[in-house]
């Protein structure tokens, strides 16, 4: 008789399975781009705008094109005669490649030099001189729409004014009907800055253009590399580039986080130039040029308003928005969802009335608006409602966590439908809340706070119980330019019973090769040591639309799991066919098949995959192969319950984060120490926007801290020893019950955090801060209130 | 105009002839071809360039290549010996201190001369230890916990447990 | 990120790189430990045409107690400083001061020659070495010259080292016993140039009373600023809430922040203050376990 192995012996689901990518990485062996070099290489610097807007006189490059190595210099003017100095962004608005006469943000790609090194590529960038005639910028979003305000977009035909789009959701006249009526109306103006990924990689490409052939590989730092082809073949179809002809590889990515989702112009030109040349080109950005130029995320400022009872039941929300979107919309959305899922921020709540608006508006800033570890503008709805969830409670003077309770959903209403429209699918917020009050010693802590107010010493709480909406998703309503959203699985299992398995996605540090492996493991009982996993190459793996958005295990996952499921009911076959009983006389276990009534006579997957190419049936397709296009039902909604403690030094407003825990439900998880390692990253990237990280800009546009060294990426110092639990309800309607995990913390951090401080500063009279809350933000606020 | 320097790099004597701006990481990545040591800003901020220059932990992308002539440097590639991993490298992979691996050899090379300086490092001097060294994916507690695990295998002590602690 | 060519020179000893100095003239930089000089230079702000490395000098790098002084070479790393236990004993300051100094590994190239002779009000050890009083010695082709550190600021980025003179030494009295010294600063984040700085060193006798106090200011004024009022109001009287709130007023007052990202110049000078009044007791503490 054939004994299984366990799940934990062949790393199956729910185990902590060390991941199988590090043994490349630790030894100095992973492959980014910038690793990458091909004979005849040329390399590219860019020639960036130092004014926010401003026209070009003139481009004089007569100089530059004297410094030893420089073989080209390349602008506007050039890339026209192609039709490539305009590219599509993917809320199908446009995008300049290179300018031919007007730069609309600081840091604007203007030039590209080509050389044949990295050193002359500088010094041939130093060399162009481009004389500007400066104009007077639209910077702040208020201003924008002022009549006298400058029209940005002159480029398209009737645009009369710096709006771009207005959208709502809800119900407008019964929200102002609650909110008329209510007992209890708080409303508060709030910021969510404009920020960046920061990845440790910065973006970079070699894009290689064989003539002969007239074939494009394009090595890129990209989340998306299928997605990208299609684009590439949209932008480049009319020079030849037709999709076919274009192979993209996303090698290993040093972080992504969104940022690596859209198609920056220097791509372009990196294959535009290789196109004229037929040599490879390299480009690799630098540190300030990605934070300056790169896609930013969040930048809303929105006005948040929640209605309720003076018992503490929550009745209406309103938020009304002003999203700032830079020069261009360059969203990273589905392509239906301008404001991507912001409607979840009605959050985890049992009320049925709300309204939200946004108007969005051109200002002379980097374009972008990616969904920075956050599942399209899930953060600044979750910002939104958290922060006005514990403002109502201040208000009434009841303790935010028993308002919470009171007004959770409750286990048993799931499925739940939002007054948004969403349809959530499962949770258990009651339970969440309550293991993350034991964790943290929550009525303890009450009592030492009051302790504490007594002596005058600040020290405060702060929740947020926050529910995600990821996975994106059904094929009926997402789409990004025209592209559904599913995601792909492929598995190729050889005679000997070992496999390789492709997917449509791309990790970038989340660990898709031990993962994927897990879930093929569970289903079909083969080892995941003998499952090799491979994304990132347009040529082998099957389409889908990339890795962002937690959305990697809700559809490739789940069609990881659905492609073993068509290989395991082609097992039965060959098992039947083997063993000589009929399909219905088998019995299934992940690894072998049995027959009911007799153990002892059994074929494992093994004997089976061997079978199918050496012995299968007549009439059966030989190999044991499955591809699987996942098309998710609905969306899965993680939650999640996060308490943070800060003590605040009152004379310096310096805040010391004593105290975080963080408490997920993401669903059935498929590696808990790959879950944990989420979520503690996730929250040092929701730490950052609440305590540090913003772009600043000053009345001109120029960017005050555009280097690592003022755009604060915390260290471990500033990172507290994060504390990390779960609850688990699975999604009733993922094949694995998994939900996804990855920005869960990034999107709950932040209010906790904002919570908590506001709450140490609450009898002051405080009812705000907008993060990042500095120390100097909260001496002054402890200053005007007359505090200190 | 060029400079000869002679330099060790992982056991291997060089000499090469460079120009005065070539940037010690460059040398290293685009020279010697050792791609390990990655290159993440421009400000010596994130420490992604971290290697040993003499047993010291540097950032190379702030030393110019002239300057390590006749000095010894060890990077990345050379830190496992005969394919053994060292304890720092075997102390990340046993507890997940790594997401995206761009930041790991220099956070190795930064906490192999921590840990010679320091073999029985507190939590807190490990973080101090490490403040020179950016990590965008891990939010740094396994990246303590790893540390924390090598120093024990240095030491020859029981090694703690890798399992994820959950509250 | 790349510098411009330059011309590198590494001379082997002291007259050598003096020369060199004097040869190229305005056109050569000192290249020290390069942390605040390479990235300027990889960021194009600095373009020296030669770069006189004096990392390769022997007798540079110390840390020694002679004659009533400690002697600290100009080329002394800041880690040497970190972990030196002579240092220690006598000036803890050194302790605080270099464990807030950009990172470690900025530490192990990082000196305190080059530190001092930036002349940016935003460096740490100027403040500390006003507040210990010490003399800088630089030495040119006319041989070597003390300079008392209350004239070695001079503007903004600039000091009293002349053309052709490099930085060679450092050298503190040693306090009394009944010394203390401490410093702080705030920063936004591990790593980052002071919010505000303060460094502190009181001496107090038997009798309670302050026999000296030194108090340098970290980046909030153009140029380091020793806190000569705030040093008066506690001299010759003993050591009072009363008088630490004095000398905490007249520190904020005296000093000339300006706004930027990391705070209005009102939250600067109000952090003047409550840094000058920590450290003083730090200090005092310090002194009175001594």
């Amino acid at each position: 008789m054939n004994k299984c192995k366990t799940s934990k012996e062949i790393g199956g689901m729910g185990h902590s399975l060390k991941r199988k990518e590090d043994i490349r990485f630790i030894q100095g062996k992973g492959h980014y781009v910038d690793d990458i070099k091909l004979p005849g290489m040329l390399y590219m610097d860019i020639v960036r705008s130092p004014y926010a807007y401003a026209k070009i006189k003139k481009i004089n490059i007569e100089e530059a094109m004297k410094v030893p190595g420089v073989v080209a210099v390349v602008t506007g003017r050039d890339l026209e005669k192609y039709n490539l100095h305009w590219m599509p962004t993917l809320m199908s608005d446009t995008q300049m490649v290179l300018p031919t006469d007007t730069v609309m943000y600081q840091a604007q790609e203007v030039a590209a030099v080509i050389a044949t090194s990295r050193y002359a590529a500088r010094d041939g960038r130093e060399a162009v001189k481009v004389d500007y005639e400066k104009m007077k910028p639209v910077i702040d979003p208020y201003k924008s729409m002022d009549p006298d305000a400058p029209v940005l977009r002159t480029d398209k035909a009737g645009k009369k004014d710096n709006h771009i789009w207005h959208w709502e959701a809800g119900d407008k006249a019964k929200t102002e009907a609650v909110f008329a009526s209510a007992d209890v109306v708080v409303k508060e103006q709030m910021h969510i800055p404009r920020i960046h990924v920061a990845s440790i990689e910065t973006c970079g490409c070699v894009a290689d253009y064989d003539k002969i052939n007239n074939h494009l590989t394009m090595y890129m730092t990209t989340q998306a590399p299928h997605a990208i082809r299609t684009v590439i073949a949209l932008v480049a179809g009319h020079v030849g580039l037709t999709e076919e002809k274009i192979r993209v590889i996303s090698p290993d990515i040093g972080g992504g986080f969104g940022g690596k989702v859209p198609v920056y112009p220097g791509y372009v030109i990196a294959i535009a130039v290789s196109f004229l040349v037929g040599k490879p080109v390299k480009w690799i950005e630098d540190r300030s040029e990605n934070l300056q130029a790169d896609s930013f995320a969040r930048d809303y400022h929105i006005t948040a308003e929640m209605a309720g009872t003076k018992d503490g039941k929550i009745l209406a929300t309103r938020f009304k928005i002003l999203a700032d979107h830079g020069y261009t919309d360059a969203s990273a959305n589905p392509s239906k969802f301008p404001t991507g899922m912001f409607s979840i921020a009605t959050g985890s709540y049992d009320y049925d009335t709300s309204y939200m608006e946004c108007d969005a508006v051109y200002t002379n800033k980097p374009p972008g608006g990616v969904a920075y570890r956050c599942s399209f503008r899930v953060t600044e709805a979750v910002h939104a409602i958290e922060r006005m969830t514990d403002r109502f409670a201040l208000e009434i003077g009841k303790d935010p966590a028993d308002l919470r309770m009171e007004n959770f959903i409750k286990k048993e209403d799931f499925p739940w439908k939002s007054p948004t429209g969403w349809i959530y699918d499962s949770g258990d917020y009651h339970k969440g809340l309550l293991k993350a009050m034991d964790a943290v010693g929550y009525w303890e802590l009450r009592k030492e706070q009051a302790e504490k107010r007594k002596k005058g010493e600040l020290m405060g709480i702060g929740l947020s119980t926050f529910t995600e909406i990821v996975g994106a998703g059904p094929s009926k309503d997402f789409d990004i330019l025209g592209i559904k959203m599913f995601d792909s699985a492929e598995i190729r299992v050889h005679p000997t019973g070992k496999a390789i398995a492709r997917f449509g996605t791309k990790s970038q540090g989340q660990g898709h090769e031990t993962t994927y492996a897990q879930i093929i493991a569970e289903e079909l009982g083969i080892p995941a040591e003998n499952i090799q996993v491979e994304e990132g190459d347009t040529d082998t793996a099957p389409y889908g639309l990339g890795t962002y958005a937690s959305r990697s295990t809700p559809t490739a996952g789940a069609a990881a799991a659905m492609a073993s499921r068509k290989l395991v009911a082609k097992a039965r076959k060959i098992a039947a066919y083997l063993l000589e009983v009929s399909e219905e006389d088998l019995e299934w276990e992940p690894g072998k098949f049995w027959v009911k009534g007799a153990p002892e006579k059994s074929k494992t997957i093994q004997e089976i995959v061997f079978a199918s190419y050496t012995n299968h049936p007549q009439g059966m397709e030989a190999g044991f192969e499955a591809t699987h296009y996942y098309d998710p039902p609905n969306l899965t909604f993680p939650s999640g319950a996060y308490i943070c403690v800060v003590d605040i030094d009152k004379e310096t407003g310096g805040i010391h984060v004593r105290r975080f825990v963080a408490i997920d439900d993401c669903g059935n998880i498929i590696n808990p120490m790959i879950v944990q390692g989420q979520v503690h990253g996730g929250l040092t990237q929701g730490i950052a926007p609440a305590m540090y990280e913003e772009l600043i800009y000053d009345e001109d546009g120029n960017i005050l801290n555009g280097t690592l060294m003022d755009y604060l990426v915390p260290t471990a110092v500033e990172s507290p020893s994060w504390e990390t639990g779960h609850v688990i309800t699975p999604s009733p309607h993922h094949p694995i019950g998994a939900k996804g995990v990855g920005e869960s913390p990034t999107v709950g951090a932040p209010p906790a955090i904002a919570n908590a401080i506001v709450d140490a500063l609450s009898p002051f009279g405080i009812t705000h801060l907008d993060i990042p809350i500095t120390p100097a933000k909260v001496w002054k606020a402890l200053k005007d209130k007359g505090a200190i | 105009m060029l400079k000869e320097i002679t330099v060790t790099v992982n056991g291997e004597k060089h000499t090469l002839e460079v120009e005065p701006r070539l940037l010690l990481v460059h040398m290293i990545r685009e020279v010697l071809n050792l791609t390990g040591t990655h290159i993440g800003c421009d400000t010596s901020s994130c420490g992604a360039c971290t290697i040993l220059m003499d047993g010291k932990s540097i950032k190379s992308c702030t030393v110019l290549a002239v300057q390590a002539n006749g000095k010894s440097l060890t990077t990345i590639e050379a830190v496992a010996v005969n394919g053994e991993l060292s304890a720092l490298q075997e102390g990340f992979k046993e507890n997940h201190g790594l997401h995206c691996g761009f930041c790991t050899p220099g956070m190795i090379m930064r906490a192999t001369e921590l840990l010679a300086n320091n073999p029985n490092p507190t939590e807190e001097e490990i973080r101090w230890g490490i403040s020179g060294n950016l990590c965008r994916c891990t939010g740094y507690n396994n990246i303590v916990k790893a540390v924390i695990y090598a120093g024990a295998k240095m030491r020859g002590e029981e090694l703690p447990s890798t399992e994820p602690q959950f509250v | 990120m790349i510098p411009q060519s330059f011309q590198y020179e590494s001379p082997g000893t002291l007259e050598e790189a003096i020369k060199l100095l004097h040869q190229y003239g305005e056109e050569a930089k000192i290249l020290s430990g390069g942390h605040s000089l390479i990235p300027m230079m990889k960021l194009r702000f600095a373009t020296p045409e030669v770069l006189v490395d004096i990392n390769n000098i022997p007798g540079l790098s110390h840390i020694v107690e002679e004659n009533g002084k400690m002697k600290i070479g100009g080329l002394t790393r800041e880690s040497e400083l970190e972990h030196s236990a002579a240092l220690a004993k006598i000036f803890p300051i050194f302790k605080d001061v270099t464990k807030l100094i950009a990172d470690p590994q900025v530490r192990n190239r990082g000196t305190i020659g080059g530190n001092l002779a930036h002349g940016d009000a935003a460096n740490d050890h100027p403040a500390v070495m006003l507040a210990l009083n010490a003399t800088v010695i630089a030495t040119g082709a006319e041989g070597s010259r003390e300079i008392p550190i209350d004239e070695f600021f001079f503007g903004f980025y600039s000091t009293a080292l002349q053309f052709g003179e490099i930085l060679t030494e450092i050298q503190i009295p040693i306090p009394p016993t009944g010394t203390g010294s401490a410093y702080h600063k705030l920063e936004r984040k591990v790593g980052d140039y002071a919010t505000a700085g303060v460094a502190v060193q009181i001496t107090i006798g038997d009798d309670g009373i302050v026999k000296a106090a030194g108090i340098g200011l970290t980046n909030v004024n153009p140029t380091p600023l020793r806190a000569v009022r705030s040093e008066q109001a506690l001299i010759g009287k003993p050591l009072t809430e009363h008088s630490i709130a004095e000398a905490a007023l007249y520190a904020s007052e005296d000093c000339s922040p300006s706004a930027d990202l990391r705070g209005s110049e009102e939250y600067k000078r109000a952090m003047v203050a409550v840094l000058v009044k920590r450290m003083i007791h730090e200090a005092a503490n310090r002194a009175s376990n001594n």
